[in-house]
């Protein structure tokens, strides 16, 4: 789970890390308001969950309060195209009005879970402002790592250790520390999959300040902490995603047009890629996972329906825990409440197949059965040309 | 021989008494897998389809005498049922749960390094030899006794590489789910060296995905010299960057985690790999 810049900033600034003066506003008024009250020159930053906001012309300067109001009033409302918003870009519901800071030095504090070491990792870069993987690209020799043994948390020299490689003043150097030590806390107390400031900035009068703070939970430790649900913004959040999760399904939309209904996540991604073998693009990701019941597939496949952009539907069941007749039924239940206008292929596999492909049978839908999966990629390739026509 | 498990296995399974944990034993013991008992605190004393429940490991363990343990807890107990059958000195522990917090399993996996006990999963369908035990949630009948090992990061993809190769009446020496989540125990790698020393595997089939390095490590392992066939299908080439599929750890992040920088390390290592999740069964059959 993804948040705010201004919700990881306040969850900062709980943990002790010193970030800008600012407000967050929703009215160009309000943010005229603020700018007035910090009575100096403002930054307004569009708030969406994407990066890439300064380059998409989402964060502007103001030299004065009636500046802070016309630049929120281009943003709010303004949908911003980054490259991690997919070219349907993402509205601007909310802009947070912060302090100009006085930047000396920036600094890129990031950490993350190793998945080779299987231990969190800290990373430090005096190439800060850049991003981590052009960082990465063009100069790894500027990037620094400590790794935190979980028996023994990150300890004091560490944090000495990694600040002290940024050539920072011996001032500076400690401020540094103390921040990757309070962005640990954060890391682990909120069970984080990333946290992120960059830069972090030493400003004129040698005080480190986060200027950008990014966070994404880890959903499957969400249950120990109710103050982050809250934190949830469902505007950020694509609507056939949330009617998906509210029903327990595993959903991601995509651009193509073949949707798809798979059980598993490794049989789901494959499924799209036999799709785009085919010739196609998938619609979207739909893992109806492993425990599905009736009303799932039902749900599954209704949505799958009420997405504008299919034009086709490729059904691709390996029934393991997930038996054939449970999936036959869900369909089914779908089918008789909307029509189907879409060619569908249907590939079932697995526990009860008979009785499953028994019921669709016999259920009126038009359907195309593959009896394996290069043969259900001949019919979705056809399936396409046919729309196309 | 087969990896892992055979018809010697004596199983402990932990959340005996849940709805997957009863069903599920219910199959194992239909295919033939000895359960020697079961863990559920607060049931000690109950039996599940004739298998007597424990309220701890260490009881189970001292009555017993279980080699595996399997661990069929929801995902905010999990990480505790696996350090209790790691304390019970139990050295192989497959855990089929989804969901498990990733900061829970740092610290899991830590502790069962230093005790040297090897971890299947989590998120796995976990681990069957043909005709001599299953370990886990998968189909039994699709799997016939044969040659070829079997690995993967998903499960019902796991299944469909299975289906294939028994529809040719090529069978399985054993097939491993290693787990979809960003932390698991045995990697792919290390499943490769227990391959490598089994006489009845003749090839191995590697079934990756997106996210995570453990392909491109197998791929280096599996270039310094792996002594049999192998065949690849990485899931995912499609999958934009920065969304997460579904398992936690299936997730391209910047750079790192993409299909075809997976599929370019497997086919420097000599690795035949498929494009389409449909040839995985003849590129098997080519190769044998």
């Amino acid at each position: 789970m993804n948040i705010h810049e201004y919700q990881a900033k306040e969850l900062f600034s709980s943990f002790g890390i010193p970030i800008p003066e600012g407000r967050v506003a929703t009215t160009p008024a309000a943010a005229e308001k603020i700018a007035t009250e910090l009575a100096s020159p403002v930054v307004i930053k569009a708030q969406i969950h994407a990066g890439g906001r300064g380059k998409a012309g989402g964060v502007k300067r103001a030299a004065s309060p009636e500046a802070a109001r016309a630049a929120a009033a281009e943003l709010l409302g303004r949908t911003l195209v980054t490259h991690q918003t997919g070219p349907a870009g993402k509205i601007v519901h909310k802009v947070l009005v912060e302090r100009v800071a006085a930047v000396k030095t920036e600094i890129y504090l990031g950490i993350t879970i190793d998945r080779t070491q299987r231990v969190p990792v800290i990373m430090a870069s005096p190439a800060g402002g850049m991003e981590i993987e052009q960082i990465a690209d063009e100069s790894p020799d500027k990037i620094f790592k400590e790794w935190i043994h979980p028996e023994i948390g990150l300890r004091p020299f560490q944090a000495y250790r990694l600040a002290l490689k940024l050539g920072l003043d011996a001032a500076e150097t400690r401020a540094v520390a103390q921040v990757i030590t309070a962005l640990h806390r954060v890391f682990v107390d909120k069970d984080c999959l990333l946290v992120e400031t960059n830069p972090l900035i030493i400003d004129n009068n040698g005080a480190a300040l986060a200027l950008d703070a990014k966070i994404n939970f880890d959903d499957n430790g969400l249950f120990r902490h109710p103050d982050i649900v809250a934190l949830r913004d469902p505007a950020e959040e694509d609507p056939l995603e949330s009617a998906a999760r509210k029903s327990n399904l595993n959903y991601v939309k995509l651009h193509g047009n073949v949707g798809c209904l798979v059980n598993g996540a490794g049989l789901a991604m494959a499924t799209m890629d036999l799709i785009k073998l085919a010739g196609a693009e998938p619609a979207n990701f739909l893992d109806v996972g492993g425990g599905a019941n009736e009303d799932m597939i039902e749900q599954g496949f209704s949505l799958l329906l009420s997405d504008p952009d299919v034009n086709a539907v490729f059904i691709n069941i390996f029934g393991g825990i997930l038996r054939c007749d449970i999936l036959a039924r869900g369909i089914v239940a779908a089918v008789s409440r909307r029509s189907v206008d879409v060619p569908v292929i249907v590939r079932l596999e697995g526990t009860n197949v008979e009785q499953g492909r028994e019921i669709l049978d016999r259920s009126g839908l038009h359907f195309q059965r593959a009896n394996d999966l290069a043969e259900a990629a001949a019919l979705i390739a056809r399936a396409v040309q046919e729309v196309a026509q | 021989m087969s990896i892992l498990v055979d018809e010697n296995t004596r199983v402990l399974v932990q959340g005996i008494t849940g709805r997957e944990g009863r069903f599920h034993t219910e199959q194992m013991l239909a295919y033939g897998t000895k359960i020697v008992a079961g863990v559920t605190p607060g049931k000690g004393g109950q039996q599940v389809a004739g298998v007597p429940v424990f309220d701890t490991v260490a009881q189970a363990v001292a009555e017993t005498s279980p080699t595996a343990a399997m661990v069929f807890v929801p995902p905010r107990f999990a990480a505790d049922a696996i350090l209790e059958a790691a304390d019970g000195s139990i050295k192989l522990v497959i855990c089929l749960t989804e969901g498990i917090p990733v900061h829970d399993m740092v610290q899991v996996r830590r502790y069962l390094d230093i005790h040297a006990v090897k971890l299947i999963g989590p998120n796995t369908p976990g681990v069957i030899s043909p005709g001599k035990a299953k370990l886990g949630l998968m189909a039994g009948y699709i799997h016939q006794p044969g040659p070829v090992g079997v690995m993967s990061r998903s499960g019902t993809l796991n299944y469909e590489a299975v289906h294939q190769l028994s529809q040719r009446g090529i069978g399985q020496s054993t097939c491993v789910g290693i787990g979809g989540d960003p932390i698991i125990g045995l990697s792919f790698t290390d499943i490769l060296e227990l391959f490598a020393a089994d006489d009845q595997t003749k090839a191995v089939v590697l079934i990756g995905e997106i996210g995570g390095n453990a392909e491109e490590e197998a791929a280096r392992y599996i270039g310094a010299g792996f002594p049999k066939p192998v065949v690849a299908f990485i899931a995912g080439r499609t999958a934009p960057p920065g969304r997460r599929m579904g398992h936690a750890g299936a997730i391209v992040t910047g750079a790192s985690g993409t299909a075809d920088a997976k599929i370019a390390a497997l086919e420097t290592a000599g690795v035949k790999v498929v494009p389409s999740p449909a040839d995985i069964g003849a590129a098997v059959a080519a190769v044998m």
